[in-house]
């Protein structure tokens, strides 16, 4: 199974990064940008036939090391094969 | 009285925190690498600056789960004095061993400069040697030093007076041009709710001799000797 995992910062949480890069697209000229938030994506490749395993584990993962909870919240998509619609 | 100075892959800080408690301060230092668990009877636990695990992720991350902080963990519940510095402190956070976490500086750049920071508690055992409202100048060499934590958390560590250092003017007055990150109530440095574990952004080691531009940074540690004597002088323990 592939897990995609979505970190993100929370809404409550200033992000300086996205900010810059919403002024950087003003500048371009898309001024129909009115926001930008960065984050990091993870896949993650875990072997088990089960969809609920998967979840688990990097439902697991996420909690433990790729997020950090109090600035950071994630999402989780899991695909049926490994590389399938990637 | 001796120090014991985590070592993790891209610390690089750690010569500079040994120099100053080993050869300005005089105390006994020994380094300890990540890998071991073991922090050879120490009394005093420096997490240094640097690149642990060459903050990939985010920084601290990855080096909250080095053997070590097993070792650091225990040391810490057990009333021993943990000091983290700059790396180490974000490296507590990640750890939750303090509350709240890092982020970019408001600048988004590397910042590399001098700061003054006003002592706001003296009974830790790394502000012991100073007097609350003493102005300290130490350098900053971050780009991730914006603390940040939830606005309930911040009235929790007010309330039990955790705040340890606030970035201040030279004047010692909290201004916007006087914090160099973005930090939340211009919070440098915490401790934990037992106050044995303190973090700070600024490197009171590489502000320990005058030739270095400033000895502010030498009382943490002349804090950390009389802390520790304090400690254990009575109960006769240790020889």
């Amino acid at each position: 199974m592939r897990a995609r995992v979505f970190v993100t910062l929370k809404p409550s949480v200033f992000d300086p990064q996205g900010t810059t890069v919403a002024e950087a697209l003003h500048t371009l000229g898309y001024t129909t940008v009115t926001g930008v938030r960065q984050g990091k994506y993870f896949e993650l490749e875990i072997d088990t036939p089960s969809n609920d395993e998967a979840r688990r584990i990097a439902g697991e993962v996420a909690d433990r090391l790729l997020a950090n909870p109090v600035i950071e919240s994630y999402r989780i998509e899991i695909a049926a094969e490994a590389g399938a619609g990637a | 009285m001796k120090f014991a100075i985590v070592v993790f892959p891209g610390s690089n800080c750690d010569h500079d925190a040994y120099h100053a408690v080993r050869h300005v301060l005089g105390a006994e230092a020994e380094c300890v690498w990540h890998k071991d668990e073991d922090l050879r009877g120490a009394d005093a636990v420096v997490l240094p600056g640097g690149f642990a695990h060459g903050d990939y992720l985010r920084t601290g991350a990855i080096a909250r789960f080095s053997p070590v902080m097993r070792g650091v963990t225990r040391f810490a519940a057990a009333g021993g004095p943990v000091l983290g510095i700059c790396n180490g402190f974000q490296i507590l956070l990640e750890a939750g061993l303090l509350p709240g976490a890092m982020l970019r500086n408001r600048s988004l750049r590397f910042q590399c400069e001098q700061v003054h920071v006003r002592v706001e508690q003296s009974d830790t055992p790394f502000t012991g040697a100073c007097r609350i409202g003493q102005v300290l100048r130490m350098p900053i060499a971050h780009g991730e030093g914006s603390y940040y934590a939830e606005a309930e958390t911040i009235a929790r560590l007010e309330a039990h007076r955790q705040v340890v250092f606030r970035y201040v003017t030279g004047a010692g007055e909290v201004s916007g041009e006087a914090n160099p990150n973005g930090s939340v109530a211009a919070i440098a440095g915490l401790c934990n709710e037992a106050r044995n574990v303190v973090g700070l952004m600024p490197h009171p080691e590489r502000a320990c001799e005058l030739a270095l531009g400033s000895a502010d940074g030498l009382a943490l540690f002349e804090s950390a000797v009389r802390a520790v004597a304090g400690r254990t002088a009575p109960a006769g323990s240790r020889v």
